[in-house]
């Protein structure tokens, strides 16, 4: 019986209480992880022999000096919102959806059969996108209800079964690229045909940025934010992820829920997939999820799984890597600076966090909840 | 070695868990440590043995005063805690096990520590397997390693908080001669427990706490009532029996079959009147979870039917179970009953009935105040149930039963509660007994069984009896059928132990983990 299947294994162990108030200090400490991922970052371009306030000051060139950074950068929060948003709906639950990046790209996948299906019909254009984001949706939501269904019938852990579903996700696409739907004469790493512009999401002055999209990333975000705190659903989701096995016995359909919660972001991360076809490339290409499925896990674990910041640090991160778009040309820097920095501040986060959790436990009058296994004793009667 | 607590405080926001408690114990005293629900009793082992840091306050051991950061702390100057919990239990090697925290070498020195454990362990006439495996000792083995495994670390003072759930009479008394044996040696023994009879019997001083004070320390004799005096400022009284006015079945088993682990039940022939009360007795990981646990439709029926109210339920799921009004209550808390991480209103909003699609968040605030009074938790309803003691989690667990439930299947109930808890407990019980719920409960207390069951049923070694009348039944014939002599005539065949099997203890209550029935024990 599907309802005798075993925990789900926990994000980040001090996920439990993560849905507590977040009090100045907390936000004390994340700016103090903010200065020492720029320390790092510093030490390290140091190292590369560059001048590191002159970088930052590239890449905050690079994010706002004109309309079009300012536009591109929105353009890259969108998938992220989306991304992220999504993740925080399986770590909600108690799972690690690593394959939220194959789920991007499904979405992508699906977006564009759907639009190479209907470019030529007479349907208005409109209606032609519209079913191709919704076919996008729901190509990520089955590349992720794949993930759940290994993971709740198969015993697969859904970091291992997304790994894997990443990777056919990826061939997936460089074979439709280069096989069946490639360019008339040979394919090529630029990806299938453009779609004409009709058959994209209407964009402002010029740029690639849609309101459209955007609109669609923050309702996302909001929609999330307003399931995971205010409803019914979403406090069954924390409770399975929480304690599955008493969230069970107290009449939650467990696995339901699990699987609810792999295509809830698994569409969201399809819908991401959508608006980079429909409305940034035109057209699917290679590397289409352009690693947002990741960066919305980083972002995830960087906000402790609140969703009330994921816009603000999601917009931090898209500004990031506009930003350093310039670096190559401006100071001879790879532009994975960025991703340094990320990785840097995702580091001294999590870091952070251990350090607050383990002083908080010393602290006076704090909450000692000790839920993280092993490291406080149980209660005097608490099993046998 | 002497143990001197010097106006210790804790607060946990508003709730002073200690209150300036000032004690000591001296060296070679079993140390009895005595207090309502909720009194500070672990807060104060859990100062003393590193795992909690006291706001105020000063210990001295010895009469030099010492700091302790964390329980490894702590065991450096030889206090340790004994606590149990299978589920911090990895699948390893016993000796393997012991060899985890000790002071590090990087390559773990196992044939010493092997020769050394197993001396100790025969200096106080215990023997343990130290190759086997962690997860097929019973919850007493587990406790004597653990008990092991600090002394061989050096432990000269030893915490005890509530240890005598879940083990047998005869690992009581083992665990009662251990300590005793080393208190002789001059080690000092903490021992909590709400059990005053083994309080009595096995302490040599009792401290009683009350809403973090200390208020007041006696030595024997003991008179019981004027402990109960102190821990609760009033007399506690029993009461008269519940009678039960049976209505009509509501649970019928026919030649229920069922089996987990190395336990099977067969051919189980058992009704349940509306309004009545059915307690399971015998030896832990006899059978007794097994049979509520299939009667809440979690582990499969191999045989026969289960009838509730008339219609067959068998081979339906639990969810099936729970919304035609069967109620299950598992013994772990904090594993299997509350979701740590949510509050107390979070958990009755969980199982609101019929609760829309937007949480109500006044309405859960409301049911949880309610709830609260109704139980008598100590807590509000923003409370994370981890931070509740042991008793509060306890009644937090009943307090979710559905209202309209008909049949009640409640593992050890009472686990945890002080005697008074115990009694207003019950009576919540049985007010809903007298609306036509029944209840089956299990339970190691033999007092608890006689006097709120109505019939009993005696799981030893692979048989159930036939159902006693408790009203009728003495507290030394039950300790004799749970010990295997029979009443009259054989019992019924109907619980076999598994022979052979992997060598793992059958794995009874999801998270129990004992051995086979002890044959012979007791
Ligand atoms: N981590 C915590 N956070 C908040 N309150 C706490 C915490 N730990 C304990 N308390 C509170 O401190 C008080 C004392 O708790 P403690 O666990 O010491 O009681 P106890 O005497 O062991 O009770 P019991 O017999 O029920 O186990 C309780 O009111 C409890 O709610
Ligand atoms: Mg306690």
């Amino acid at each position: 019986m599907p309802e005798r299947q075993p925990l789900p294994s926990r994000p980040a162990p001090s996920s439990r209480r993560r849905f507590g108030r977040r009090t100045w200090t907390d936000l004390g400490l994340q700016s103090g992880a903010l200065v020492l991922a720029f320390l790092l970052t510093s030490v390290i371009l140091l190292v590369a022999g560059a001048p590191p306030f002159q970088a930052y000051v590239e890449i905050a060139k690079g994010a706002a000096a004109s309309f079009t950074d300012i536009s591109n950068v929105l353009v890259a929060w969108v998938p992220l919102l989306l991304a992220s948003a999504g993740v925080l709906v399986t770590f909600a639950a108690g799972l690690w959806n690593i394959g939220v990046e194959g789920q991007i790209v499904l979405g992508a996948v699906l977006t564009t059969w759907v639009l190479r299906l209907l470019q030529d019909t007479s349907l208005p254009p409109a209606f032609i996108v519209v079913l191709a984001i919704i076919a996008g949706i729901v190509g990520g939501a089955l590349w992720a209800a794949l993930a759940g269904i290994l993971k709740t019938f198969g015993g697969v852990n859904e970091i291992f079964g997304g790994l894997g579903l990443n990777f056919v996700a990826t061939a997936l696409t460089l074979w439709l690229i280069f096989g069946p739907w490639k360019r008339p004469g040979i394919g090529s790493m630029s990806g299938t045909e453009p779609f004409p512009e009709q058959l994209g999401l209407p964009t402002v002055g010029g740029e690639r940025l849609s309101l459209w999209s955007l609109g669609l990333g923050i309702v996302a975000v909001i929609a999330v934010y307003v399931l995971l705190e205010r409803t019914h659903v979403g406090l069954r989701l924390k409770a399975v992820g929480l304690n599955q096995r008493a969230a069970f016995l107290l009449g939650v359909p467990t696995w339901q829920y699990a699987l609810l919660a792999f295509l809830l972001c698994g569409g969201l991360a399809g819908l991401a997939g959508a608006v980079q076809v429909t409305g940034v490339y035109h057209r699917l290409i290679p590397s289409i999820s352009s690693g947002y499925g990741f960066l919305g896990l980083m972002i995830g674990m960087l906000i402790a799984y609140k969703a009330i910041w994921v816009a603000p640090v999601a917009l931090f991160f898209a500004a990031l890597n506009i930003g350093s778009i310039q670096l190559p040309i401006v100071l001879k820097l790879d532009s994975t600076l960025s991703g340094v920095l990320q990785g840097a501040l995702v580091l001294f986060v999590l870091l952070v966090e251990g350090a607050r959790q383990r002083y908080s436990r010393r602290a006076p009058s704090t909450m000692v909840a000790g839920p993280v296994p092993g490291t406080s004793p149980p209660d005097d009667v608490g099993a046998v | 070695m002497e143990i001197r607590l010097i106006d210790i405080r804790k607060h946990f926001g508003p709730v002073k868990a200690n209150d300036g408690i000032t004690l000591t114990v001296p060296a070679g005293t079993i140390q009895g440590i005595l207090g309502e629900n909720g009194a500070g009793k672990s807060t104060l082992m859990k100062i003393l043995s590193g795992y909690q840091h006291a706001d105020a306050g000063r210990i001295e051991l010895d009469g030099r005063p010492v700091h302790m950061r964390s329980p490894a702390d702590a065991i450096r100057h030889g206090v340790g805690m004994l606590h149990q919990d299978p589920l911090d239990f990895p699948p390893m090697r016993v000796v393997d096990n012991l060899l985890i925290g000790a002071p590090g070498r990087l390559i773990p020195q196992r044939r010493e520590a092997v020769s050394a454990v197993a001396g100790l362990a025969g200096s106080l006439g215990l023997s343990i397997d130290l190759k086997a495996e962690v997860g097929s000792l019973t919850v007493g083995e587990r406790q004597q390693l653990e008990l092991l495994r600090l002394l061989w670390l050096g432990a000269r003072v030893l915490i005890l908080d509530e240890p005598t759930t879940g083990i047998s009479a005869r690992q009581r008394q083992e665990l009662f001669d251990t300590l005793r044996r080393l208190a002789a040696q001059g080690k000092t023994i903490l021992f909590v427990s709400h059990k005053l009879e083994e309080v009595e019997e096995l302490c040599t001083r009792v401290a009683v706490l009350r809403q973090g004070r200390l208020v007041g320390e006696a030595l024997p004799p003991f008179r019981v009532e004027r402990l109960v005096g102190m821990m609760f400022e009033r007399e506690v009284t029993p009461g008269e029996r519940f009678a039960c006015t049976p209505g009509k079945t509501l649970l019928r088993l026919a030649g229920l079959g069922a089996e987990h682990g190395r336990i099977r039940l067969e051919g189980l022939d058992l009704e349940v009147k509306a309004g009545e009360t059915i307690g399971l007795a015998g030896m832990e990981g006899s059978g007794q979870s097994l049979l509520l646990q299939t009667c809440a439709g979690l582990r499969p029926v191999t045989h026969g039917r289960i009838y509730l109210d008339g219609a067959d339920l068998t081979g339906k799921t639990y969810r099936q179970f729970k919304k035609r009004g069967v109620a299950y209550v598992p013994a772990t808390r904090l594993e299997e009953g509350l979701i740590p991480g949510l509050s107390l209103a979070d958990h009755f909003l969980l199982t609101e009935n019929k609760p829309g699609f937007f949480i109500n968040r006044e309405r859960g605030r409301r049911t949880a105040e309610e709830r609260i009074a109704r139980f008598n938790i100590k807590g509000t309803p923003t409370s994370p149930v981890e931070s509740l003691s042991g008793g509060n989690q306890q009644r937090a667990l009943l307090a979710l039963v559905e209202p309209g439930s008909k049949l009640m299947l409640l593992e050890h109930p009472t686990r945890g509660l002080d005697v008074e808890s115990v009694i207003y407990l019950w009576s919540k019980l049985k007010e809903r007994c007298g609306r036509g719920e029944a209840i089956i409960f299990t339970s190691s207390d033999l007092d608890e069984l006689l006097r709120y069951s109505d019939r009993i049923l005696v799981f030893f070694a692979g048989r159930v009896s036939e159902p006693l009348d408790a009203a009728t039944t003495t507290v030394d014939e039950l300790g004799e059928l749970i010990g295997g002599a029979s009443r009259s005539g054989d019992p019924v065949d109907a619980v076999s132990a598994w022979p052979g099997g992997d060598g793992r203890a059958p794995d009874d209550a999801g998270c129990h983990a004992s051995g086979a029935p002890e044959n012979g024990d007791a």
